[in-house]
């Protein structure tokens, strides 16, 4: 049996705790929603885009409408693909999944969330925040949710 | 208290365990779980006595009938109804509330009117209102509650005062447990002119029901929240309403003739059945009143009210948790939330306890956004249940409690 302790990594308990880039980004020129509607997780992300990158990222949760996968998650996505490349961050998401699909480890700290594999009722949580970036940076207008995405 | 240790022999999947753990099953206000006697009267029907019912010439047929019409009949005996014919067979409490919107609703509700529903509703006794009022122009008028959870007797007198067509109300809250005072609800209401709908899927398995003594005009109930098989359910609603409304679904067993363009409707409940039924449910249904009705509601009723009580003080005593719901007239639901765990989270770990609890909206997002919550974790009791499944429980909390460093 898998440890509770495989799922609930410093990591994500550290970032659950103290979210990273937990604000809204006034300067945002991409942003999108994306809501579980089976559990109520709910999130609304900030992107600023110059070019082909992203310079600045922020996220917020309404109060208590995130768990602490779909938080953590969120705040460690945002780490990673600030200053990234919308390719390279497109890059992450797939790696991401692939992870959370049985696959190898993603790079860097995303490799935390790889204990999520034993619970599937959490891979939802985990996509979350990643599928309201990968709306964002198609910039589609549409709130994404886990119901309408087909590949959570 | 009821001989738990007992009964739960009589549940097979309670055999069973969970990620290596005794399978701790308190989700029972979603679904309960069934005995060795429903499935094995479900098994016993398709053995020996399965045909389509209502239209064969054979014995066998005749046999099918007659254990469909029994069921009725105990359904009518176990919630106290007008008559046998006042019970229609649905696939549960939403399809008999969208039957009453669909069918009564849609030929007595015009513009202007409105209709009440309270804010502590399930979303079956909310969308299909807001549905009908969209397509008909009437209003939707929502109750508030009281910060205790109760139907905020005030405001529900307020809504009467604009004479609604319809007034709709649980009898057990799914998100808060309360027992509201359905047959003085039902008597305002009635005062007010409307008609009044019950949503009876958290009452019937758990209380002793008399839908006479409540004197609401329709009531709504699901058989696999009260040990049935799921898609077993009814609708049973005073007689004289039934026989005037129109049908509700088209189809073979609902007519009375079909000619080229028109057809006559068959005589109540058959006018509401259109189609092949779902025998099974009706007869796995009886098996579960029959086994609900040796242990006796009432007793039912005080061993949940039991556990809730045990569960509430203990879960109490843990520094950060709230507990929402009244204080009395609650019945075997729990909700609560714990610090900022998240109750997906809460409900994670308790799984790995094997405890089973759901975490969520409940299906009543208004009653959440009332609450200033986004999810509650919801602990619900049935008869198989007792005071070492709310150990269980709070001990799994307590542990939440310390992998996530709570309080902080």
């Amino acid at each position: 049996m898998v440890d509770l302790g495989e799922l609930y990594q410093q990591t994500i308990l550290d970032h659950n705790r103290n979210p990273r880039n937990f604000r809204r980004l006034e300067t945002a020129n991409r942003t999108a929603e994306g809501s579980n509607p089976l559990c109520g997780d709910r999130i609304h992300l900030f992107v600023h885009v110059d070019g082909d990158t992203i310079t600045d990222i922020g996220f917020q949760m309404p109060q208590g409408a995130g768990c602490a996968i779909s938080k953590a998650s969120a705040s460690l996505m945002t780490d990673a693909v600030k200053g990234k490349s919308i390719a390279a961050a497109e890059e992450m998401f797939q790696a991401f999944r692939d992870m959370l699909a049985g696959g190898t480890n993603a790079p860097g700290k995303l490799a935390a969330f790889s204990g999520v594999r034993a619970f599937p009722s959490r891979i939802k949580c985990a996509n979350l925040a990643w599928h309201a970036l990968h709306a964002a940076l198609q910039n589609s207008a549409a709130p994404v949710t886990t119901e309408s995405a087909g590949d959570f | 208290m009821l001989e738990t240790q007992k009964l739960r022999r009589d549940f097979p999947i309670l055999e069973r365990q969970e990620n290596g753990k005794r399978l701790v099953y308190l989700d029972n206000a979603a679904t309960s779980q069934k005995p060795r006697k429903v499935l094995e009267a479900i098994e016993h029907y398709y053995r020996c006595h399965n045909a389509n019912v209502h239209r064969g010439a054979y014995g066998l047929a005749v046999e099918a009938t007659d254990a469909y019409e029994a069921a009725r009949t105990t359904v009518a005996r176990f919630v106290n109804a007008w008559t046998r014919e006042a019970v229609v067979f649905t696939r549960g409490t939403t399809e008999s509330i969208n039957l009453v919107a669909g069918s009564w609703g849609r030929a007595n509700v015009q513009r202007g009117d409105s209709v009440v529903v309270t804010a502590m509703d399930h979303h079956s006794n909310i969308v299909p209102w807001q549905i009908l009022c969209q397509e008909k122009g009437a209003k939707l008028r929502m109750v508030e509650i009281t910060a205790d959870g109760r139907i905020d007797l005030a405001d529900y007198g307020k809504a009467l005062d604009a004479k609604p067509k319809l007034v709709a109300f649980p009898y057990v809250s799914n998100s808060l447990g309360t027992v509201n005072p359905a047959a003085q609800l039902s008597k305002l209401a009635h005062a007010a002119g409307a008609v009044t709908v019950v949503d009876g899927a958290q009452s019937t398995p758990h209380l002793r029901v008399d839908v006479q003594a409540l004197d609401c005009d329709f009531y709504a109930f699901s058989g696999h929240k009260m040990l049935a098989p799921m898609g077993s359910g009814a609708l049973v609603a005073k007689p004289a309403l039934l026989d005037a409304m129109p049908p509700y679904h088209g189809g073979g067993e609902m007519i009375e003739r079909v000619w080229d363009d028109r057809s006559t409707w068959n005589k109540v409940p058959h006018k509401f059945e259109g189609g092949t039924p779902n025998v099974e449910a009706a007869v796995g249904l009886e098996a579960a009143i029959a086994y609900l009705e040796h242990l006796g509601m009432d007793r039912v009723a005080e061993h949940e009210q039991e556990l809730a009580r045990v569960a509430i003080e203990r879960l109490s005593q843990i520094e950060g948790v709230t507990i929402y719901g009244p204080r009395d007239h609650r019945a075997g639901v729990v909700p609560f939330t714990y610090g900022d765990v998240h109750p997906h989270d809460l409900a994670t770990i308790l799984d790995r306890d094997g405890v089973c609890i759901r975490a969520g909206h409940h299906c009543t997002q208004p009653l959440m956004r009332r609450l200033g919550v986004a999810a509650t974790a919801r602990a619900s009791f049935y008869i198989y249940n007792d005071v070492d499944d709310v150990d269980v429980l709070v001990s799994a909390v307590r542990k939440a409690g310390e992998l996530f460093g709570v309080p902080a």
